[in-house]
């Protein structure tokens, strides 16, 4: 009998094996409070040595919608789409949660190393925190587009709403929650390939920033690209482009939810966590070696 | 021990750990002024094989306590490491009848966070529930002696601090299988005389306890076993007393060599 069998035959099982998929899933799912939990300390302390604190999570959006609209207004001139500042606005902070959950879900083994190398719990749930931690920021950035929109509707001379709220508005959680689904498997994606080559970490500010330009943040893709209806065509495949341009659809006035975005967002939303957690889940037993 | 009585022992006892042939090789970049066609231009990195631990295997049997010894890089915490499935064997398995818990002194929580919250993401990544974790937390505080300290970050503790935290974390509950890096030889006099009561008490209650460490007296007083690593090849394993002489006439002559 060899070593392998005496342990089976003793009830031994094999430390450190990845366990099946659906079991794998179950624990994630036991320890989700830890996922969470992790998120919202991370956040708090990412913001606990400045002075201002957690007003950063309000400020920083702020200063970055300020300073996206005073630019892109002033260089676009009369060429700035319709509803420029909801339109921006829209644009801008969907897309910094979007290009964020990318980024720190690329980071969140490598950068919490300490974590992975003493605790051993499912990996995966330290780039869902990254995406939970993304979120919450969110919530400021949600606020100030609330705020956006609802001035940026109002019609000052007579004093009432051009674009009342509506059933669309009801919509747009679901946007959200498709939204942060594909983060999910987008930050699970991200942070394997971060974690076995770290040349990815080189390539992440050229990568967002490429997205930043061909997603339509704030600029209308249909209006530059109108004399290349195949080259529009594939850009509206980029996932980024999709989410954004369906909220505007649903809370900007002068744009419309098309039903060839929905199910576009529909289809990133259910198979990017699918990918995600599949491919994660693989290399399971090596994230933490320090090669 | 013969392998006559190993055979008759590996009938009558449970065992706990199975180390079979366990090989850890870490490929690293070194920079090396040798050049190969890859890095010929100028380039001054060069992969290493670095073979930390050499074919070890043991079985641990239940209610051992373990102590490891060896000189520094001899492959103690690569091998621990592995036991506690944190790095996998390149060759080899480890097997075991619970998931071990490794507490080691390089093991850095959240150093931006408070002792109060590493203490709950502690608890959580063990799998305990929030309240579970918010009931613990006064004992780990008491135990630790960090009541002061403990809403401080933990990057304002000193290294005997942190150390001693993350010690009554770990031992807040009774692990199975617990894997103890010389965690407790940076903790005080005071301390280290709480910890080694609370292994002998985790010990009593059927648990299994590895302990690293390069303090010979806290090895003979709480392990009833003793491995010797050397250069990543298992070098001696048995009775604490003969192992620990031997250790000691041979890093007696090392010294003196050197």
């Amino acid at each position: 009998m060899n070593k392998a069998e005496y342990a089976a035959s003793h009830g031994l099982k094999r430390v450190g094996a990845r366990p099946p998929f659906f079991s794998y899933l179950g624990e994630v799912w036991r320890r989700r409070v830890f996922a969470w939990t992790l998120s919202t300390y991370t956040s708090e302390a990412a913001n606990a040595r400045t002075r201002l604190g957690r007003w950063w999570l309000i400020l920083l959006p702020t200063i970055q919608a300020g300073t996206y609209g005073l630019i892109f207004g002033l260089i676009l001139g009369s060429n700035r789409p319709h509803n420029f500042l909801a339109f921006l606005f829209t644009g801008v902070f969907l897309f910094s949660f979007m290009s964020g959950a990318f980024q720190s879900g690329a980071s969140s083994i490598v950068g919490n190393a300490g974590l992975v190398r003493s605790l051993s719990f499912p990996r995966i749930l330290l780039p869902l925190s990254s995406v939970i931690q993304q979120f919450i920021n969110l919530w400021a950035q949600l606020a100030l587009l609330l705020v956006t929109l609802l001035i940026t509707a109002f019609d000052f001379s007579n004093l009432t709403w051009q674009n009342p709220i509506d059933l669309d508005w009801a919509l747009f959680p679901v946007v959200v929650l498709l939204m942060v689904m594909f983060c999910s498997g987008l930050a699970m994606i991200a942070a394997r390939i971060n974690s076995q080559a770290r040349d990815l970490g080189k390539l992440i500010p050229f990568i967002t920033r490429i997205a930043f330009y061909v997603s339509g943040v704030f600029f209308s893709l249909e209006t530059v690209l109108a004399a290349w209806p195949t080259a529009l065509a594939i850009f509206e495949f980029n996932p980024f482009y999709d989410f954004i341009q369906l909220s505007r659809g649903l809370l900007v006035a002068g744009y419309e939810p098309s039903a060839k975005l929905w199910l576009l967002c529909i289809g990133w939303a259910v198979i990017m966590p699918i990918i995600g957690s599949l491919y994660f889940w693989k290399a399971e037993e090596v994230y933490g070696r320090d090669d | 021990m013969t392998t006559n009585d190993q055979a008759v022992a590996a009938e009558t006892r449970q065992p706990v750990v199975v180390v079979d042939g366990v090989d850890i090789i870490y490929k690293v970049y070194a920079s090396g002024k040798r050049a190969n066609k890859w890095n010929a231009g100028g380039s001054k990195q060069t992969l290493r094989e670095v073979h930390a631990v050499k074919n070890v295997s043991f079985t641990v049997y239940q209610g051992e306590t373990i102590g490891i010894i060896g000189t520094n890089g001899s492959g103690k915490s690569s091998l621990l490491r592995s036991v506690a499935g944190l790095t996998q064997p390149t060759n080899g398995a480890v097997y075991a009848s619970a998931r071990p818990v490794l507490l080691g002194v390089g093991a850095v929580l959240m150093p931006s966070l408070s002792g109060e919250k590493n203490i709950m993401l502690g608890g959580l990544a063990m799998g305990y529930s929030k309240k579970e974790t918010a009931e613990l937390a006064p004992a780990i505080t008491e135990f630790a002696g960090l009541e002061e300290f403990i809403d401080l970050p933990m990057r304002t503790y000193s290294s005997g601090m942190s150390a001693r935290l993350r010690f009554a974390i770990a031992a807040s509950r009774n692990h199975d299988i617990l894997i103890i890096d010389e965690a407790l030889s940076v903790g005080d006099q005071q301390f280290r005389k709480r910890s080694e009561a609370r292994m002998r008490e985790m010990r009593d209650t059927a648990g299994t306890v590895f302990l690293v460490s390069h303090s010979i007296k806290s090895i003979l007083d709480t392990c009833s076993r003793v491995i010797w690593l050397e250069k990543g090849v298992l070098k001696m394993d048995g009775d604490p007393l003969e192992v620990c002489k031997a250790y000691n006439r041979y890093t007696g002559v090392t010294s003196t060599e050197d």
